[in-house]
């Protein structure tokens, strides 16, 4: 099959960047749509052209590193589904894609496709932990954990960190992303202890990074590759507000990026 | 100049060699600590746990990975799960036996003492992790369940869905994480390894790449930690994520690190066969599936039929058949050149005749789909997606593939290279597997290596050592930095017509070809011939567009594949050397009458730990001997 | 500082979004039951007028001020929280697809402008009559009650009074159509559903305030009310 695609090239941070248009032929419908891109990129090279820079690694959607905007879908049609497990035989021959990098103003552009999200680990390190040091664990089964809890702290666990939530939300909120490490912490008696702390801490360095509040459009948990459920935001907010209630202290939020 | 290879295991019985170490390791004093600074390269699961546990500790840490966050580190994709002898399951599991089997999974190939610790140590990850919040499968009582995997007779994996090492990095992650926020390490993500710093014969720094501006920088340290996983993308096809790569290691080794055992590499059996030339990588569909999943192929060759249509008359389970008492959960090496056979007959499945069923119709009968759902459903799903084929209705195909490197750089009882100053953990070391590494045991290495031994070891190898200082200005500094620089520009400057890929994509083909599965002779010689001509049209030929102040990924992955031109030369160099069979490394000369593997543990029960000798020149062989004095020397049985 | 922190926070601004806007759907709901009394003829609906401004004249001051606070801070957050959403996203994409956002939730901010010019222009209409556009100002029924039926009916036979309201009762079904779900979440009240999305109570909330409301002046231009 082939396909007409519109690409856009940014050369660096910072630098303007405008939509190239380039034509894949021959394209298999078996291929992964990063192996199609691969086979335009080689085409490229081969021309001694700059190659489409995108993110990537496992290939198997559990790295996170992927993640388009493809005709204006954030991991492109294929529900629940990162653009690295996305197959060309979900599209039709001759159609014309629209390529776009996740676009927010916590994920600055560095080059064509590939953005900067370290603003995702700046959320954590401000408490998307459990502080229990190498070496002082209590013996494995000496806390047990009813199997809902463990179960539903699984399902949120399951992020991935590809950021595809908040390119998909119309107001660029992190809220999926934070709410599902709030949540699955917060499921497990393990995360009791820091559970308020972790909840004001994430969410103020959650704003410091400039994502968008939450007006429940839901967009993030359809682009979602990993299923991760809004619900998780609403559980953010609950445990946020009491927080915000029962502490004194205000959070102190380190200088984001 | 001859290199040390004592593995220094201290004495005593081997429940007590680990204890005793403890105690006899120098301690370095918290108020020092924190006026040592270490550099720790990948931060996947050794690496991370490394770099957490020393921050933890009170070292200051420098972590680097090549992705844009430590969290995507490659252990990200295990699926399966992690061994421990908690023996939760009361079947009769132990330390002991987590060590014996693991020993015999290696083929006699690896070091008692190291995998006893492992073994030890292997209860304290389940409490740590758990403890961290990883939400591991429980049973409704609300305790840890286990399931039995990858050719082992008790129930002792410990998993998390198919996600088990995504679930473990991530609360390693988070570990890391809040040492960052505290203070104690700074993350250094989008920086690719280039060289290592020697100074003095002690490993003080690394060179690396900023991959977004390009810049090379130097970063010094007291020592230097290597977590930066396994080499197997030298087959080009491997289940491996597309940037693992050997440059760290192979670096370190053209520094004086000796590398053992390159040509131990792993082939899963259990992975989705390959649909065209166009494939980026090979997927691994978990070896827990073949728990429920039966194995066969058709008995009669060229049978074209759909596998609905054939009778199971006309089937052959051939692992049930071969291997009676282990049958389709049979150790990796034995599953995967099984299937190699059953194929290179001509009885193979699917396009390209490169595949064999694995059928759960059986299971489904017996206990029905929900609990198959249950159990694998999200690992249908992504068979699906890929293949666009429903496991519930046809049978998988599925077809080996590299997937785990047992060979790496030497390292003693401590994770110490021959490189004072340079420890190794997680895949990147010659670790604890021997010959072959049996399933879960990845995960609980790395682990075990990162949480609790190299953050002690460390301390022991600082309070002897006492690291003097050393400038930016070093000569053998500017030296490493220099080299680095020229490389680059060389491989810039070449502009010839062929792409990074289609070299990679040709070396792939020949190692697979000829260092593969099977391994003769004949063909390791034709590849040694064949891989030198390969470099040199690489370096002659190459294309590169772009410059190197700028994000260049086909840069960075030319850097790569010239290490895997060189390193590919090495493994068959071992390979060639070592005449046995033994693990997941088989020699057709050496198979008992019945095609099983002949080891040979009068010549050959030893480490090969390669010295490199300048480029060129044929790198010396060290042998590191093994002795067994627990587990027994037999040949393995599966049947 | 807490309360502080709580006010600059997103999720605090959503807070007080939810519940003033709780508030709000309370005062809907009844204001539309008295309204509904003009089915029941002038003298009930004028009379309830008359009560309310009588002797529930102090309630109605304490309601009032309720009410406007919350009006208030509700179109104040409103327009912080839309500030802070645009600044989120800098660049738009060329491309952007809406999977599963409902129209409701993508015109809560103009269709939140269009009502409070609507709630400005009806307090002026009907509460202090300083837009009259029947004509009643000051006239009084048989009982010598302020007419406020007589307005009600004379108004709503001008066309472009009766449009503006029934459009106006539009927007505020499908404001209270997310609303009414999206507050709940705010809140962080939400059974964990397969179906997150799903709104029942929101819906009927929505189509009652909605159908309510309209009923009236679809009730004069049917000539039940005359
Ligand atoms: C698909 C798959 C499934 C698996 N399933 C299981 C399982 O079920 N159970 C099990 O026990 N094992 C399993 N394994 C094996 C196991 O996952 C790995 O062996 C183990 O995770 C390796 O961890 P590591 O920390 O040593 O290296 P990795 O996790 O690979 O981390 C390498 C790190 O080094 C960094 N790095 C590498 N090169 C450089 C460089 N040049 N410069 C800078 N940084 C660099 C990377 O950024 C990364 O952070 C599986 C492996 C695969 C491929
Ligand atoms: C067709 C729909 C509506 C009709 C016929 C209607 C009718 C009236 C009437 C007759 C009054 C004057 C009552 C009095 O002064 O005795 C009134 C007051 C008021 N209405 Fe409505 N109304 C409608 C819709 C709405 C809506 C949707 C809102 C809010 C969103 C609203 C808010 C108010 C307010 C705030 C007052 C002033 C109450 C006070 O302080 O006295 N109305 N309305
Ligand atoms: C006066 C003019 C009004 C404006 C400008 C306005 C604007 C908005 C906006 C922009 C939102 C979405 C906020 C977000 O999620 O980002 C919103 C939410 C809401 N509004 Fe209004 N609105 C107005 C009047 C009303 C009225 C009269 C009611 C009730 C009858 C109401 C009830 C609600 C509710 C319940 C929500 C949901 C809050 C949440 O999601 O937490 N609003 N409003
Ligand atoms: S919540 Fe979903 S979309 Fe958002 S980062 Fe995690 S996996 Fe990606
Ligand atoms: S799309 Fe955005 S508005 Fe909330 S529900 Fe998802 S974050
Ligand atoms: S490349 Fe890892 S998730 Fe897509």
């Amino acid at each position: 099959m082939n396909l007409i695609l519109h690409v856009w090239r940014q050369p660096g941070p910072d630098r303007g960047g405008e939509f190239v248009r380039y034509d894949a032929h021959d394209i298999s419908p078996e291929m992964s749509f990063l192996e199609m891109l691969d086979v335009v990129n080689e085409d490229l090279v081969g021309r001694g052209e700059r190659p489409i820079a995108f993110d990537h690694d496992c290939r198997e959607g559990i790295c996170g590193s992927c993640g388009i905007m493809i005709n204006g879908i954030a991991h492109g049609p294929m529900q629940a589904t990162a653009t690295c497990q996305l197959h060309m035989r979900h599209f039709a021959d001759g159609a014309v894609v629209w390529i776009e990098p996740w676009r927010a103003r916590g994920f600055p552009v560095i080059t064509d496709l590939v953005v900067n999200r370290s603003a995702f680990d700046r959320i954590i390190a401000a408490g998307g932990f459990i502080s229990a040091n190498t070496g002082n664990a209590p013996e494995a089964n000496s806390v047990p954990v009813p199997k809902q809890n463990a179960d539903d702290a699984m399902d949120a666990a399951a992020c991935i960190g590809c950021g595809a939530c908040v390119a998909a939300c119309p107001n660029g909120s992190a809220s999926l992303f934070t709410a599902a490490k709030i949540s699955h912490l917060g499921l497990l008696p393990q995360g009791q202890p820091e559970r308020q702390r972790r909840a004001l801490r994430m969410v103020a360095q959650m704003e410091a990074e400039g994502f968008g509040p939450c007006s429940w459009f839901g967009e993030c948990q359809e682009a979602c590759p990993k299923d991760i459920s809004i619900d998780t935001i609403a559980r953010m907010n609950h445990d946020f507000v009491r927080a915000a209630a029962a502490t004194r202290i205000e959070a102190p939020v380190r200088g984001s990026a | 100049m001859a290199i040390d290879l004592r593995a220094r295991i201290p004495g005593g019985a081997i429940e007590q060699k680990w204890d005793r170490h403890l105690f006899e390791m120098k301690l370095v004093n918290p108020a020092n600590k924190r006026k040592h600074t270490l550099i720790v390269v990948g931060t996947g699961l050794a690496g991370g746990a490394a770099a957490a546990s020393l921050s933890e500790l009170g070292y200051q840490v420098k972590a680097f990975c090549f992705q844009d966050s430590p969290r995507r580190a490659h252990s990200i994709a295990a699926q399966g799960g992690i061994n421990a002898a908690k023996n939760y399951q009361n079947d009769g599991d132990s330390v002991y036996r987590l060590f014996y089997d693991t020993v015999k999974g290696g083929d006699f190939r690896s070091r008692e003492a190291n995998v006893y610790r492992l073994a030890q140590l292997s209860v304290h990850i389940i409490d740590q992790c758990t403890a961290q919040g990883v939400p591991f499968a429980r049973e409704y009582g609300g305790l840890l369940a286990n399931r039995s995997f990858g050719g082992a007779q008790v129930s002792r994996t410990f998993y998390a869905r198919g996600q088990t090492g995504q679930q473990l990095l991530l609360g390693c992650y988070q570990a890391l994480e809040k040492e960052v926020a505290r203070g104690g390490v700074t993350m250094f993500p989008r920086r690719d390894m280039l060289d290592l710093v020697v100074v003095n014969g002690r490993a003080r720094g690394i060179v690396v790449r900023d991959m977004v501006t390009g810049r090379i920088e130097t970063h010094l340290a007291d020592a230097v930690i290597l977590g930066t996983g396994g080499y197997s993308n030298v087959f080009y096809l491997s289940t491996n994520a597309r940037g693992s790569n050997a440059t760290a290691i192979w670096r370190a080794y053209k520094r004086g690190a000796a590398f053992a055992n390159p040509c131990f590499t792993q082939i899963h059996p259990t992975c989705i066969p390959q649909s065209g030339e166009y494939q980026s990588k090979l997927t691994l569909m978990s070896e827990s599936l073949r728990n429920d999943g039966r194995v066969w192929v058709p008995k009669r060759a060229g049978d074209q039929r759909p596998a609905k249509q054939i009778p199971d008359t006309e089937r052959d389970y051939y692992l049930e058949r071969k291997y009676p008492s282990f049958g389709n959960l049979s150790p990796r090496d034995i599953a995967s050149r099984a299937a190699k056979e059953v194929c290179d007959e001509g009885r193979g499945v699917g396009p390209g005749g490169r595949g064999v069923y694995l059928d759960f119709s059986d299971a489904i009968q017996r206990l029905g789909r929900e609990k198959i759902a249950e159990r694998y459903g999200n690992l249908f799903e992504m068979y699906e997606r890929i293949t666009d084929e429903n496991p519930y209705d046809v049978p998988m195909r599925i077809y080996p593939a590299p997937h785990y490197t047992m060979g790496g750089l030497w390292v003693d009882y401590n994770l110490m290279s021959t490189i004072p100053g340079l420890h190794v953990v997680g895949e990147a070391n010659f670790s604890d597997h021997g010959a072959n590494r049996l399933g879960a045991s990845a995960l609980m290495q790395g682990l075990a290596d990162g949480y609790f031994v190299v953050p002690l070891t460390m301390g022991d190898y600082l309070a002897a050592a006492k690291p003097e200082p050393v400038g930016a200005e070093h000569p053998e500094v500017r030296a490493t930095e220099q080299a680095v620089h020229e490389r680059i520009a060389r491989l810039l400057q070449i502009r010839g017509t062929r792409t990074v890929s289609s070299f990679h994509r040709e070396l792939g083909h020949l190692m697979w070809e000829y260092c593969g599965m099977a391994r003769s002779a004949y063909g390791l010689r034709t590849a040694l011939q064949q891989i030198p001509q390969l470099r040199e049209a690489f370096w002659r030929d190459v294309l590169i567009p772009g410059t190197g102040e700028e994000l260049n990924q086909e840069l960075e992955r030319a850097g790569r594949v010239a290490d895997f031109l060189e390193l590919a030369e090495l493994m068959c160099i071992d390979a060639l050397q070592r005449e046995e069979s033994c693990g997941a490394h088989f020699r057709v000369e050496y198979e008992t009458a019945d095609g099983e593997a002949l080891r040979n543990d009068a010549e050959f029960a030893y480490v090969a730990a390669w010295e490199y000798t300048g480029d060129g020149q044929a790198p010396v062989l060290n042998r590191e001997p093994l002795v067994f004095e627990n587990v027994a020397l037999a040949t393995r049985s599966y049947k | 500082m807490w309360l502080l922190a709580f006010y600059r926070s997103t999720i605090g601004k959503k807070v007080i979004m939810a519940v003033t806007g709780l508030i709000g759907i309370g005062f809907v709901l009844v204001h539309m039951a008295g309204n509904l009394q003009a089915f029941a003829g002038w003298p009930k609906l004028n009379a309830y007028g008359a009560m309310l401004h009588g002797p529930l004249n102090e309630l109605l001051w304490i309601v009032r001020i309720v009410l406007i606070v919350a009006v208030v801070l509700h179109v104040l957050m409103a327009w912080q929280l839309t500030r802070r959403a645009g600044a989120a996203r800098p660049r738009e994409y060329r491309e952007r697809r809406p999977q599963v956002s409902t129209l409701a939730s993508r015109t809560m901010r103009w269709g939140g402008v269009l009502l409070l010019v609507f709630i400005v222009f009806h307090i002026l209409h009907f509460t202090t009559e300083q837009v009259d556009p029947a004509g009643w100002r000051g006239r009084l029924d048989a009982a010598g009650h302020r007419d406020v039926y007589g307005n009600v009916v004379a108004s709503f036979h001008i066309w472009w009074v009766t449009l503006f309201y029934i459009v106006a009762m539009i927007f505020l079904g499908l404001h209270l159509y997310h609303g009414a779900w999206s507050s709940m979440r705010s809140l962080g009240y939400a059974k964990a559903s397969p179906h997150p999305l799903h709104r029942r109570i929101a819906l009927v909330i929505a189509i009652v305030v909605w159908l309510g409301f309209t009923l009236v002046p679809l009730g004069v231009l049917a000539g039940l009310l005359r």
